[in-house]
């Protein structure tokens, strides 16, 4: 609603302001203010700067100096706590010797019984973690990841390795892309000895992912895990449009954890869910991937579907109440962070590919950590260390991770660098 | 806001349903009064008529966000902070996004100063049919020199029409900044336990908004309901932000209880709009470390942007931080309630003609978009068809089978494309590269690939249109 000014609102406002005469103002022609008054007709404090400054005057003061309060008033800060009745499966991927696999370690993710790091309502009891993505063959990547793969992208078994002990990955993701039909169309079987490979190479737990064909990756899937009995690998992923039960079949009879991936959709998600319980596929057994939209390109749907799915789980909603796994390599697929210049002509300038890419990971990742993602698949070696250093943080991790410089918080206003600037 | 329902909202209403507000019914007004789509003050006769006053009076407080909204800067570009009234942005919605200041410094030379104020006030970047901008910048006094500090803050204030934040800890520092813009609505950084009563002062004589800093909730509590209590109400909290290892997981927790204590406890001298400084990354890393440094400030600022900080200072003006950090608040404060579609069906960008290429691309709303900018601006005359994909994205609507040879073949005879075009030619995109063989088959149609990216059309047209082997 717009609002005239009158004179006699202006006198008003002057009396307020104690204003008294004017000294040297000369107003000309007509007056015509209009404005948008939304808490009522005082006029907004801005505004009546404003119109101080058009009018060319000095601001006054509003309040006559005075005495004032001597003390500050005292208070302490108390807030409730929110406690959940639900809580979040816990699953392990990985087995070692002990349990009929070869790993040297185990992953265990869920487990919350609160929002992801509200360790002032409920400990959380893991700390979110990294797998590392490799593929069974070359693909084609953003500069800024290439450099770092160059050298191992025609051995996944190396590709692997170099994920676990260059980048310090948790876990490894091999990727059998080359399955699909429209790329190499390479035999489940041959693919099998992929995974082989890796699971040689690494001891790690690992993730064994098709190649996203609905209707190769139910042979190609339980090939894998066929070779990989007793592993306990995650094998990726069962989805509703595809023959997702022997996908599920063989994952519970050589003895792995299911992922279970809808598209943004909670009530798919809560069905496929039912599917694989009806089929007598273990609570334990399963970690859900409900899509991971890239920053820029979706990421409000993403954050907010697994931030609903995460508070209906802790309310109780037990077809929802397990980990989730974010692929946030993902991010990749935002052009900001792989094209050269920006496609838009009035666009300021986006400086170098090489520091949009990471920090478009990065930031991706994170914000589906703080949704509530336990598991997230990442490509550049920087961007993983960075989310894993932070959400370590964010958990409470004990011990290295709080090697950090140690600064007084106040100081940032007299800090004297930034003088050089890149 | 206090009222739970629309019919707890009406009952503060005239229930005459004149209409005045643009709606048939009262309760339809109220409905809309509870999802902030319209104002209060759209019913006249609350505001008017004698017998309601006492009524709309009320309702003007019941309906008042449970963050109050504070205004920061004048004209144009002055910004509003605050105003939330939801945890989680699903409950209804987000509504002031966070204001992201960047930071200038009294010692820089005035060249530099210039240079990078200017950066800031004319960033922009454009994104889903707007240009995204900055929103502040922030003056900080290393000097500690009063006159030092007058005089950045007014070479600034020249350049600039964007909302300033004073930083100092000294209130004669700060004072003499605030004199150059008092009629400027400028922020005050910050009020602490030692300095208060002066900054006090200043906030009040000159009404502008204040900045209290403590990372001691019990304090920082105490100097809200102080300055509340001393008739100042435009108030910023800072709790504090390490940028680092535990302190770190503190900061978090500060946010987070802070903003629950005002929204969902209604600890009336804490609900205010929350800032955090990210730019305290940089006292770790150092500006020899730059690029890590501005990875690290882009983290802290993710999580102040998606856990309650209503405004930001941070350093790093460089192109990845800006766009980086600035899509993440676009992002994060979209509406969830718009639709995640646009309507199926042919669209023209341009003037097409018969010899105009055609688009397929997908309804998600962000896709569709993109695409459509990236055609209209790049002056590309053509048709964009868009398919019902259930509003999924290209890639992941080929891997969900939302996308398919039927699905493009439907899409292709129900907007008759046929008959508008001499080629009958369509251009796939280039994540939908695998249905080229299946779709050719299923339609007929010569399948062209696409680029990956829609950005890249205007390149690939140069190599690809018109088309080589045409079907006419």
């Amino acid at each position: 609603m717009e609002k005239k000014l009158t004179l006699s609102d202006l006198a008003k406002i002057f009396e307020e302001y104690d204003i008294v005469e004017f000294e040297d103002v000369k107003i000309t022609g007509d007056i015509e203010l209009e404005f948008w008054a939304p808490q009522g007709v005082a006029l907004p404090p801005a505004l009546a700067q404003a119109l101080h400054s058009a009018l060319g005057m000095h601001p006054m003061p509003r309040v006559p100096e005075e005495a004032g309060i001597a003390e500050l008033l005292p208070a302490t800060f108390e807030v409730a706590k929110t406690e959940w009745t639900g809580h979040i499966e816990e699953v392990t991927i990985g087995a070692t010797a002990s349990d009929g696999g070869t790993r040297e370690q185990t992953v265990t993710i869920g487990g919350e019984q609160s929002m992801p790091f509200y360790n002032f309502d409920a400990q959380m009891p893991h700390a979110p973690v990294i797998a590392v993505d490799c593929f069974d063959m070359p693909i084609p990547l953003a500069k800024a990841v290439r450099g770092f793969y160059e050298d191992v992208m025609e051995d996944p078994g190396e590709w692997a390795k170099k994920n676990v002990q260059k980048f310090g990955a948790d876990m490894v993701t091999i990727h059998l892309i080359s399955t699909d039909p429209t790329i190499k169309d390479t035999p489940a079987r041959e693919a099998a000895k992929t995974v082989e490979d890796v699971l040689q190479a690494v001891k790690v737990p690992i993730v064994i992912g098709g190649s996203g064909n609905p209707d190769k990756d139910p042979a190609v899937l339980e090939a894998a895990a066929e070779v990989a009995e007793g592993e306990r690998c995650l094998i990726a992923s069962a989805n509703l449009n595809m023959d997702y039960e022997r996908i599920a079949q063989a994952a519970q009879k050589y003895g792995h954890v299911i992922l279970s991936w809808t598209q943004l959709d909670i009530n798919a998600q809560k069905t496929l869910n039912r599917y694989l319980f009806k089929m007598g596929v273990p609570r334990e057994d399963i970690v859900i991937d409900p899509t991971t939209a890239a920053l820029g390109y979706g990421i409000d749907y993403a954050f907010t579907n697994i931030e609903r799915m995460r508070i209906s789980a802790l309310k109780g909603d037990t077809d929802l109440a397990f980990p989730i796994s974010c692929g946030i390599t993902n991010a990749w697929g935002a052009r900001e962070a792989w094209m050269k210049d920006s496609p838009i002509k009035e666009d300021s300038d986006w400086g170098p590919a090489a520091y949009r890419g990471p920090i478009y990971e990065i930031l991706t990742g994170l914000t589906l950590g703080l949704a509530g993602g336990d598991l997230f698949m990442m490509m550049h070696p920087e961007a993983a260390a960075a989310v894993k250093n932070v959400t370590q943080m964010l958990f409470g991790a004990e011990g290295e991770i709080d090697t950090a410089k140690k600064i007084e918080m106040h100081d940032w206003i007299s800090w004297a660098g930034g003088a050089v600037t890149r | 806001m206090k009222l739970s329902s629309p019919m707890a909202i009406w009952k503060y209403l005239p229930g005459t349903n004149c209409g005045d507000c643009g709606e048939k019914t009262c309760l339809a007004f109220a409905s809309l009064l509870k999802e902030r789509k319209k104002h209060v003050k759209e019913c006249t006769p609350l505001f008017t008529d004698e017998k309601y006053l006492d009524k709309g009076k009320q309702l003007v407080e019941l309906l008042a966000p449970e963050i109050r909204e504070v205004s920061i800067g004048v004209g144009a570009r002055a910004r509003k902070i605050g105003g939330e009234d939801v945890m989680h942005r699903h409950e209804l919605t987000f509504f002031n996004r966070t204001a992201l200041a960047y930071d200038v410094w009294d010692t820089m030379d005035a060249d530099a100063l210039r240079d990078r104020v200017t950066k800031i006030t004319n960033w922009q970047k454009f994104y889903v049919g707007d240009f995204l901008t900055v929103d502040a910048i922030a003056i900080r006094s290393v000097s500690g020199d009063a006159d030092t500090f007058a005089a950045c803050v007014k070479a600034v204030a020249e350049e600039t029409d964007l909302p300033l934040v004073l930083c100092s800890f000294d209130a004669t520092v700060l004072e003499a900044g605030l004199k150059e813009v008092a009629d400027k609505n400028p922020l005050l950084y910050a009020a602490e336990k030692t300095n208060w009563k002066e900054v006090l002062r200043l906030a009040r004589s000159y009404n502008v908004p204040v900045t209290l800093f403590s990372p001691d909730l019990d304090m920082l509590n105490s100097l809200a309901a102080t300055f509340s209590a001393a008739g100042v109400e435009d108030i910023v909290l800072d709790p504090g932000t390490y940028p680092t290892g535990k302190g770190l997981a503190d900061t978090f927790s500060k946010l987070v209880q802070l903003r629950r204590a005002g929204i969902v406890d209604g600890n009336k001298s804490v609900t205010y709009p929350l800032m955090t400084v990210p730019l305290t990354a940089w006292l770790v890393y150092g500006d020899e470390n730059a690029v890590d440094a501005s990875y690290w400030e882009a983290i802290l600022a993710t999580m102040s942007i998606i856990k309650y900080a209503d405004i930001t200072i941070s350093h790093s003006i460089e192109p990845h931080s800006l766009i980086a950090e600035r899509t993440l608040v676009e992002n994060v404060y979209t509406d969830p309630r718009r639709p995640v579609s646009v309507e199926p069906g042919l669209r023209e960008i341009g003037t097409p003609t018969a010899d105009s290429p055609l688009f397929l691309t997908t309804n998600f709303a962000l896709t569709y978009y993109t695409v459509e900018s990236d055609l209209s601006s790049n002056k590309i005359d053509s048709y964009l068809m868009v398919a019902d994909t259930e509003g999924i994205g290209v890639e992941a609507a080929v891997a969900g089978g939302q996308l398919n040879a039927d699905t493009i073949k439907e899409t292709l005879d129900s907007c008759e494309a046929e008959k508008k075009l001499k080629y009958k030619t369509l251009v796939l995109p280039g994540l939908a590269a695998r249905l080229s063989g299946e779709t050719e088959d299923a339609t007929g149609w010569n399948m062209l690939v696409g680029p990956r990216d829609s950005g890249r059309i205007p390149g690939w047209m140069d190599d690809n249109w018109p088309p080589k082997t045409v079907s006419e």
